[in-house]
């Protein structure tokens, strides 16, 4: 499997600023750059990653599974997070998410029938202080209520008829 | 020797070398500090939070499976902050356990039940519904019911270290966390079973085992498995005469608790349908089913007219029989018939090794040598696939010693992560590759080497002279032979120029080959082997075999004598080391017989007296006439190993490489015997293919 020159630069780049012996270090990054241009983590791309850090495809599979912003099946082309650990949870979260599902009519982990949006239910994203918290793609927003939520999609769903 | 450090538990003062780990020192005063996720040998994990214990002047209850223990420390494994840290926990544990207890193959050897009955809390404050998958088979031999599972990541570090596989992962967080195999749904790996084995709970279930019965409704009996040379030691578990689990769980034996998969599983070739349980005679060209009286009859009749006239005799020993039977088979063949034309399947060539080093002392390692030699050089063997105990004693003795490995074979093996060095080299070639390592070896301070069956002849004596040129002090050597009597049958003396104990004969014999050439030979005797597969025969012998299976050479017999196998028989068998132990007889084939009473019979059946055939008794003759067997009895009476070494003078014999065939057995077969075993036949690696990740 090769990925493209930029991104093969960076992976090299990156496996080389670790001293030989802790190379494994470079996995999370090195899956959420290839995650980003292959479009979701698949068997393949597992294997490609254990081969290049040298560690068994089962050692990659348990971070996999293990992290939310890594996925094994492909997302929407705006993947939207909604925290319900407990800072956010204490700012109604659960509530939040509830919104969420009915609004985009989704559930966890699932895609819209035009691909363009998805919804997850995360683990603490390290945005507590403005919980709760809401992720689109790499994208923060803060202190989000229903309205703002309902903001944040029509905007996310009007670049789709631009 | 590391300082010692003065502490206090529970009030009593102890001391400990600075560095052991506190669990350790209380378990060597007699205090059991609780754990799930410590283990031994192993990299620390303090997953499970069971082992918790009160130190005086620090905050929080401490991990005692990761905390060294310090000058003045005061601990406390039984005050009531740790009871109730110790209930808690297994409140936890149980929080997702399904409680089927009952059912579970685990059930009354379970550490989890164990615990919850010692220090558990009876009641529950968890009133959610109890998450549930459904139970998963990865293989033929290992299943995971994930729901019993705790986590305790015992199974993934002893397939990542002491397998060096890496077969297994913790997939997911929290309460969905679990257990999974190295291909998504199912595994690819060496089908070992350690993890088995070493899972506390049943959430790891064995495929030969799983519901077929309570742990205490099995006998357990400890022998030797008969698959390999090595001599793992296995507690058999048998139940309704049915062997129905092997392991060594208690960690006696040369073996620790190592088995692979053939002696993990493959006992079952015992009650293969296959197996014979009638003698069986040639009638028109057809093998017919004959009582006992009758074969053995026509046997002594052939084998008295053949020496009457004094034809020729061609016997073929077995690599898998005992000690007893092999020093009885030679003694009865040279004494009884008057021939040395017998021979057996030689895999190493120790008998230009024991001359080659004649007169050294100490120059033949143990199994315990390949976990405590500071450096090794492994020649031409895969010994991951053709000696798998020693593939894993040499990891665990680079995981806790930083041993120095070097490794000169063939194409890349699993002990090329391990070294320090790793050669290329074809058969036959090793020796002339050995230079590239002499600087790196000759810094060593002590040396063990191992070396398969391609190193033969005049390559061993350049193999010990090499290592003598390096200069260093200790060096000790293991020449590596295949089956799990291969050492035996040499040292009893299954040679045509040599006795027991490697004393020259007056006249050498026929080998193996030779008899197989020679045109006028009149009885073909076969033990135990299957020389078929490998020659063709030149001549039309009478043959005999005693035999389980109808092998290529027991279809060619004139009687076929069933045998018994090691799993049924009791004696001795000396391992690839030279260590001797007791096999122990754990069921009973019907119609079969063991072979040293079926050699036995054949003689009084000629009128001809060849002693007792108890193994007792053989054994006490061969402990006078074998040099070397002169061991402790008690030692292997209580089940343990007595390292016999032959080394003394000059051996005499003309070498002869070209007899010496490695079987190339891989971690799936071995030789004829391995396909008889439906579940080592059944796993995907069959026949050979060794995972690599
Ligand atoms: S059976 Fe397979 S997964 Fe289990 S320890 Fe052995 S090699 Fe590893
Ligand atoms: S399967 Fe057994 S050994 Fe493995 S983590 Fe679970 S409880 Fe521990
Ligand atoms: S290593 Fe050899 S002796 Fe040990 S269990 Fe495997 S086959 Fe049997
Ligand atoms: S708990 Fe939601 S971002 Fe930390
Ligand atoms: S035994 Fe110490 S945490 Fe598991």
């Amino acid at each position: 499997m090769t990925f493209s020159p930029q991104l093969e630069a960076k992976l090299e780049k990156l496996i080389n600023s670790y001293p030989a012996g802790r190379r494994k270090s470079a996995l999370i990054p090195m899956l959420m750059f290839t995650q980003d241009e292959v479009g979701s983590v698949t068997p393949e791309l597992v294997n490609e990653v254990a081969k290049r850090i040298g560690i068994p495809p089962v050692q990659v599979d348990e971070v996999v599974t293990y992290y939310s912003m890594l996925h094994k099946k492909p997302m929407g082309k705006y993947h939207v997070q909604v925290c319900t650990n407990i800072s956010c949870l204490l700012w109604d979260a659960d509530k939040l998410y509830e919104h969420a599902c009915h609004k985009l009519g989704l559930g966890h982990k699932e895609v819209s029938p035009d691909g363009l949006i998805s919804l997850e239910e995360v683990e603490c994203m390290g945005a507590c202080s403005w919980a709760p918290a809401v992720q689109v793609n790499y994208d923060f927003h803060h202190h989000v209520t229903a309205e703002k939520f309902d903001e944040i999609i029509e905007a996310l769903k009007k670049t789709k008829t631009q | 020797m590391a300082d010692l450090v003065n502490l206090t538990i529970n009030g009593v003062a102890i001391q400990a070398p600075a560095g052991t780990l506190l669990i350790d020192a209380a378990k060597k005063v007699g205090i059991e500090i609780p754990a799930f996720c410590y283990y031994e040998g192993y990299s620390l994990q303090a997953a499970c939070r069971m082992c918790l214990v009160e130190v005086e002047k620090m905050p929080k209850l401490q991990t005692a499976c990761t905390l060294p223990v310090g000058e003045g420390m005061v601990v406390r494994t039984e005050s009531d902050p740790v009871v109730k840290a110790r209930k808690t926990t297994l409140e936890f544990l149980l929080t997702n356990h399904p409680l089927d207890c009952p059912v579970c193959d685990k059930g009354g050897e379970c550490e989890l039940q164990d615990m919850v009955f010692r220090y558990g809390a009876g009641e529950s404050r968890f009133t959610e519904m109890k998450h549930h998958v459904d139970e998963k088979q990865w293989s033929p031999v290992v299943f995971y019911d994930g729901p019993r599972c705790i986590l305790c990541y015992r199974c993934v570090r002893v397939c990542n270290e002491g397998m060096g596989v890496g077969a297994l992962g913790i997939v997911n967080r929290g309460v969905n966390s679990e257990i999974a195999p190295s291909h998504g749904d199912h595994l690819e790996c060496d089908e070992c079973g350690m993890c088995i084995d070493i899972c506390p709970v049943g959430a790891l279930t064995s495929g030969t085992y799983r519901y077929k019965t309570r742990p205490w409704e099995m006998k357990h009996v400890g022998t030797i498995c008969t698959f390999c040379s090595n001599g793992c030691k296995t507690t058999l578990g048998v139940r309704d005469q049915q062997i129905v689990r092997g392991n060594n769980r208690d960690r006696s034996g040369i073996n620790d608790e190592f088995l692979c998969v053939k002696g993990r599983y493959a006992f079952d070739f015992v009650e293969s349908p296959e197996r014979l349980t009638s003698p069986m005679m040639k009638v028109n060209g057809q093998l017919q089913e004959v009582s006992w009286a009758k074969a053995l009859a026509a046997v002594a009749a052939k084998f008295s007219e053949v020496k009457g006239r004094g034809g020729k005799f061609g016997v073929v020993g077995s690599t898998k029989t005992t000690n007893e039977e092999n020093f009885y088979l030679q003694k009865f063949v040279r004494e009884g018939l008057g021939t040395n034309n017998i021979d057996h399947h030689r895999s190493g060539d120790l008998v230009t090794l024991i001359d080659a080093l004649a007169g050294r002392e100490n120059a033949l390692a143990s199994v315990g040598d390949v976990y405590n030699a500071k450096a090794a050089l492994v020649i031409g063997t895969d010994l991951s696939q053709e000696h798998p105990l020693l593939a894993f004693q040499l990891r665990a003795n680079y995981r806790h010693h930083n041993s120095n490995i070097y490794m000169v074979t063939k194409g890349p093996v699993r002990e090329d992560a391990v070294a320090v060095a790793a050669v290329r080299a074809e058969a036959g070639q090793e020796i002339a590759a050995l230079d590239q390592l002499r600087e790196q070896l000759s810094k060593e301070s002590e040396l063990l080497v191992l070396f398969g069956g391609s190193v033969k002849g005049e390559a061993v004596r350049k193999l010990v002279a090499f290592a003598d040129s390096l200069g260093i002090a200790k060096i000790k050597y293991i020449c590596l032979v295949d089956y799990s009597n291969s050492r035996g049958a040499l040292d009893m003396g299954l040679l045509p120029d040599l006795g027991p104990g490697y004393k020259p004969v007056d006249k050498a014999g026929l080998s193996l080959p030779q008899m197989m050439a020679a045109t006028d030979l009149d009885v073909l005797w076969v033990v135990g082997a299957n020389p078929l597969a490998r020659y063709q025969l030149a001549s039309k012998p009478f043959v005999v075999v005693q035999e389980m299976f109808l092998t290529e050479t027991a279809k060619a017999a004139d009687v076929v004598l069933p045998a018994s196998n090691a799993y049924e028989k009791s004696g001795t068998v000396t391992n690839v080391t030279g260590e001797v132990q007791k096999l122990h007889v754990a069921g009973k084939t019907m119609g079969t017989k063991p072979d040293l009473e079926i050699i036995g019979l054949i003689a009084k059946e000629m009128k001809i007296n060849a002693g007792v055939w108890s193994s007792n008794a053989v054994f006490e003759e061969i402990r006078k006439a074998v040099r070397g067997y002169n061991i402790p009895l008690p030692i292997i009476a209580t089940g343990q190993a007595a390292q016999t070494s032959p080394l003394n003078g000059r051996v005499p014999v003309a070498s002869a490489p070209e007899l010496i065939q490695p079987a190339g057995n891989t971690l799936f077969t071995s030789g004829s015997l391995g396909r008889y075993s439906k579940k080592l036949t059944s796993v995907l690696e069959y026949p050979g293919q060794l995972y690599r990740p």
